[in-house]
């Protein structure tokens, strides 16, 4: 067994009195691309978030590496739903690669041809190259989508948290989108997805977690990736066929 | 009095100079820090910040019996940061909206400073007449140590903004994101926020805390629709900012009784209603021409389809058709065939057209194209 690239411990999340997530223990191994699953309200960014100190949990630990999050953070890169920001907002496609590299420059440096260059590579692994001089919000949903991948790559993370990666894009950007994430792990690299469209777990991703507030099931999608932990997670009689 | 006249006025006589700077800066300091507030969302702040100084402005007069402008000042500084923590405070502490929380801490805090106000008034002091000035402002009250101290804080400001540049525009776009990278995102926000507070309370002797929000929005919503990119946007808003306060005075001064904080406030937003109309990119005008634009290109292009889809049955794709044929289609009108010949697509010939080789071929590869851009 590889070594463990994110550890969470006894995670107890509360917006008020009810509990999002309660009790998650949940350890996930260098390298390989997993799938969280759940219903809506299951607290799938959640825990995303809980992870990555946006949000305090009410108990429990997080560890990266072994070490807290906050001494590990270059080790980490995450990409929000694409939602949750105003793609109005002046700026171009270029600027917004850009920002993945604050967190390395840290207070007050700004970014250099370094960073640049780096943000135009990154740019051209997400097919965007063409279009870094555009305004955001002259992108497509699923332009837009690659645009924060491309500012996590940027990050040159081990672990990569993505939350609906997947959502509102087009089958072309999707396969792109899963073939990045697969590059990744052949890298060596770990990561993350909230992902909601069952039928292409199996064909994603190795590993999966079952999640509804409480963890239901973590482990390889082809031991565990069964209707049994479905019905369990999404408590209605779920039948997947799998694909082998 | 014309435009050289006061031009030459404004340069000598101590008094204009002094109001004309000072609300150029005041301008210019608020739209800038405006452009954040209105990227922030966070338009109406700046609105319950100058009505919550109100109290602070009455309260430092109680207390120290004097009309001092900078003690006043400071008193509306107080008590405008006290209502914008408050606000922050009802909105992550309960469940309602900031919206609410807004509306909730300017008429409260509004509400005890007029009620204040109409205390003082009624004290047997005769030091009370003027505080009203606060409502509605009032620049000719407007000394050089004003406007040194405008300049100052726009120049720490500026400073400020440009030092941190980056935490702030990375913060704006995208706060969750930007705690994940490191940088503390409180820091930043109350950063931001303390030099609205700030600029706002500067501008309450000069435009009153009933206006005073509209310099925060009214250049950063007019700058908005000229520029895509962030620097050029809070440049752009410190112009208009700083414009509106020349000409807002300049009309105010050449007209009687004209109160110059409204006049600036209607200067500025005449900024945004041509803004709005003229903009190349977003502007109403040229929207609505673009669209007549494209609705005729398109009305063009079916027609030429629509002919297309007739010449394809016959071997000769030039074969003359007549024009009667066409009249079964909407699209059609005598204007678009004549601009279809104009392009070359069609030659007329009595009431027969035909199909060139160049129409046929546009018309074959219409719209093929789009379906490659967009991926």
């Amino acid at each position: 067994m590889s070594k463990i690239a994110v550890k969470v411990d006894d995670l107890t999340v509360a917006y008020n009195y009810k509990p999002v997530l309660w009790d998650i223990d949940l350890e996930i191994p260098e390298g390989v691309l997993m799938a969280i699953v759940g219903p809506n309200g299951a607290g799938k960014s959640t825990l995303i978030k809980s992870i990555l100190g946006i949000l305090k949990p009410i108990a429990g630990s997080v560890s990266i590496y072994g070490k807290p999050y906050t001494k590990q953070r270059q080790l980490v890169a995450y990409v929000p739903q694409k939602g949750s920001v105003d793609w109005d907002f002046p700026t171009t496609a270029l600027d917004v690669v850009l920002m993945g590299t604050y967190g390395s420059l840290g207070w007050i440096k700004r970014p250099g041809q370094k960073e640049k260059k780096a943000a135009l590579e990154a740019l051209e692994k997400v097919g965007m190259l063409a279009f870094k001089g555009r305004q955001i919000s002259q992108l497509s949903g699923g332009q837009q989508q690659r645009i924060f991948l491309a500012r996590a790559l940027v990050q040159n993370a081990s672990i990569y948290f993505m939350d609906e990666p997947f959502q509102g894009v087009d089958a072309t950007t999707e396969i792109a989108i899963i073939n990045i994430l697969k590059e990744l792990r052949k890298a060596g690299k770990t990561v993350i997805v909230v992902h909601h469209d069952l039928q292409t777990v199996p064909e994603y991703f190795d590993w999966v977690t079952f999640l509804n507030v409480k963890k239901i099931a973590t482990g390889p999608v082809k031991d565990i990736f069964n209707d049994d932990n479905l019905t369990k997670t999404y408590g209605i009689n779920y039948k997947v066929s799998i694909q082998e | 009095m014309d435009i050289t006249e006061y031009i030459k006025l404004v340069f000598t006589d101590y008094t204009l100079r002094t109001i004309t700077l000072g609300t150029a800066i005041l301008g210019a300091v608020t739209g800038m820090l405006g452009s954040f507030a209105v990227l922030r969302k966070q338009s109406l702040l700046g609105d319950a910040i100058s009505h919550a100084a109100l109290p602070g402005i009455a309260i430092a007069f109680l207390i120290t019996g004097a009309k001092d402008t900078n003690t006043l000042l400071i008193g509306a500084l107080i008590s405008g940061l006290i209502g914008t923590f408050w606000i922050r405070g009802i909105v992550t502490k309960t469940h309602l909206k900031s919206d609410t929380a807004l509306g909730l801490i300017l008429s409260l805090f509004f509400g005890f400073g007029m009620l204040l106000l109409t205390f003082i008034q009624k004290q047997p002091n005769a030091n009370q007449a003027g505080l009203d000035k606060y409502l509605f402002g009032q620049a000719a009250t407007l000394v050089e140590s004003d406007v040194w101290l405008m300049a100052i804080v726009t120049g720490i400001c500026l400073i400020v903004m440009l030092t941190f540049w980056k935490e702030f525009k990375i913060l704006l776009f995208d706060a969750d994101y930007t705690k994940t990278l490191g940088f503390n995102t409180k820091f930043i926000d109350i950063l931001i926020t303390s030099f609205i507070v700030l600029a706002i309370v500067l501008g309450l002797q000069t435009v009153g805390v009933v206006l005073m929000s509209a310099m925060l929005l009214a250049p950063a919503a007019a700058a908005r629709q000229w520029t895509n990119s962030l620097s050029i946007m809070v440049f752009l808003a410190a112009i208009f900012g700083a414009f509106s306060g020349v000409f807002g005075t300049a009309i105010s001064a050449s007209q009687n009784n004209l109160s110059t904080g409204p006049v600036i406030v209607l200067v500025a937003a005449v900024f945004v209603a041509f803004s709005f109309i003229f903009s190349p990119s977003r502007g109403l005008l040229f929207k609505q021409i673009r669209f007549i634009k494209n609705r005729r290109d398109l009305e063009l292009h079916k027609t030429l389809a629509f002919m297309h889809h007739i010449a394809e049955t016959h071997e000769d794709i030039s074969h003359p058709h007549t024009i009667k044929l066409l009249n079964n289609f909407q699209g059609y009108t005598k204007s678009t065939l004549q601009k279809l010949v104009e392009k070359d697509y069609v030659k007329l010939n009595g009431n027969m057209w035909s199909l060139t080789k160049t129409g046929f071929e546009t018309a074959e590869n219409l719209y093929t194209k789009q379906t490659t851009e967009d991926e």
